[in-house]
């Protein structure tokens, strides 16, 4: 299977294996103006099996999703047909309108035009809580 | 703008001077008696709530100020649709002070990032209270004057109790602490509070048997089974009697217990142990005044609304 390379866009490779369509979602790629491929479960020599999603034309996406949802993801940038970053994203310290509280007490469920803050309670395990209620998310 | 939302705000240091003007209040209530002089605390409470209200209205009246006040979600404007962060910028042109509660998780801390006046969280849905923990503190220190090594018991609903998870957060902070969680297994305490304990490596063991670990307490700190937290009629039915405090089980207990209660009680403690000289609920409440009289200078002085504070005497 091939998918042609992009020329201006963002490719988000060594994704977790079955972790690309929560990324899809969060990002909000199923904008039909978007153009998209996503691979999932291909084969990897770094992690055995892997996803990897192309967005061909806009460099501008929230990387703090990225973080959030695969730390360990890496993330290449591409302009004018060249690689012009490559990095990974480190879990955000905060995740702003990404996730939404689902404690159905939590003063965001009710309150109009509050944002929807989670922060980082435990790296390692990639823990977040709603600063709101103290409820938990894991990714 | 300084804020009381979590018992957690507060330094360590912080509850110890407030435990001191609280003590210097009840040696001499005279002396502050009007400090708070034309100055003006906001009771909102959008949930029922008898106690928590008069407390803070009775602790506004000593230090000789004044008390604005809703009592009723359905009587103000938050029945109108109004936002808590709107109501909280609305009343700090009133008011110097407020005292919050609401039935959502979170709202004070709403309240708090918009209001221009310090807020107080006086109890937020299930969430936290860390005035009644004020009281509680206040009175473990004056009934075992010290807050290290002690064994803590606490037992009933420990989900949706915010009184026990905002008393295990302070008691987490001091050295030797152990708790006992006793409770059924529906009403277990949340996670996000275990691993508070976990994270500390504070020792504590969780049980549904309450005369199994009585004899070990210095403390039992005894919940209601709260009707208005069950989305179920069925569930609270069921598990409203799990535990009641009976003079017959206090005999398995220590002669140095403490037996606290956040109040009211149903009929999770006997009547029948008022008398009980271990009983210190009632002391809890005149504790919590005084504590919230302590607060509500802090607050203010730290504000710049008050230019002084009395002395305290160094006892």
């Amino acid at each position: 299977m091939t998918v042609d390379s992009i020329q201006n866009g963002i490719v988000i490779d060594h994704l977790r294996a079955g972790s690309a369509m929560k990324l899809y979602e969060l990002l909000g790629l199923s904008d039909p103006s978007l153009t998209v491929a996503i691979m999932k479960n291909v084969t990897s020599r770094k992690l055995g099996r892997k996803d990897i999603i192309k967005i061909d034309g806009i460099t501008d996406v929230d990387l703090d999703v990225i973080g959030y949802v695969d730390p360990e993801a890496t993330v290449n940038i591409i302009r004018d047909g060249e690689l012009i970053e490559k990095k990974s994203i480190p879990a955000p310290e905060r995740l702003v309108n990404v996730l939404r509280c689902k404690n159905p007490r939590c003063i965001s469920s009710t309150e109009q035009e509050l944002p929807q803050i989670f922060a980082l309670s435990d790296r390692e395990k990639r823990i977040y809580r709603c600063i709101y209620c103290e409820t938990r998310f894991s990714s | 703008m300084r804020s009381l939302i979590d018992i957690l705000d507060l330094s360590t240091e912080e509850l110890r001077e407030l435990i001191e003007t609280a003590e210097d209040i009840i040696a001499d209530p005279e002396k502050y008696a009007e400090v708070c002089r034309h100055k003006k605390l906001a009771t909102l409470f959008f949930e029922p709530s008898t106690r928590t209200r008069l407390s803070f209205e009775a602790a506004m009246y000593e230090l000789g100020g004044n008390v604005l006040s809703v009592s009723s979600a359905n009587s103000s404007s938050a029945a109108k649709g109004e936002s808590v962060a709107d109501t909280a910028k609305t009343v700090s042109c009133y008011a110097d002070i407020i005292a919050m509660r609401h039935p959502k998780e979170g709202a004070a801390f709403v309240a708090a990032a918009n209001a221009s006046i310090p807020v107080i969280n006086a109890g937020d849905g299930g969430h936290l209270h860390p005035t009644q923990t004020l009281a509680d503190l206040l009175t473990i220190w004056r009934e075992k004057g010290r807050f290290t090594d002690l064994t803590i018991g606490l037992c009933g609903d420990l989900k949706f109790g915010r009184t026990v998870h905002s008393l295990i957060s302070a008691m987490s902070r001091y050295e030797g602490n152990r708790f006992v969680l006793i409770s059924p297994e529906e009403l277990k305490v949340p996670s996000y509070v275990k691993s508070v304990l976990k994270e500390k490596n504070i020792p504590y063991e969780q049980t549904s048997d309450l005369m199994e670990v009585i004899g070990d307490l210095d403390i039992l700190y005894m919940t209601r089974v709260q009707r208005e937290r069950f989305f179920n009629e069925e569930d609270y039915l069921r598990l409203k009697d799990s535990y009641i405090l009976t003079p017959d089980k206090m005999r398995s207990a220590r002669e140095d217990l403490s037996v606290m209660h956040p109040l009211p009680r149903v009929n999770e403690i006997s009547v029948a142990i008022d008398d009980d000289p271990r009983a210190c609920y009632f002391k809890q409440v005149k504790n919590g005044k005084y504590m919230r009289m302590a607060l509500i200078l802090k607050l203010l002085y730290e504000a710049g609304t008050l230019k002084t504070l009395p002395e305290r005497s160094r006892a």
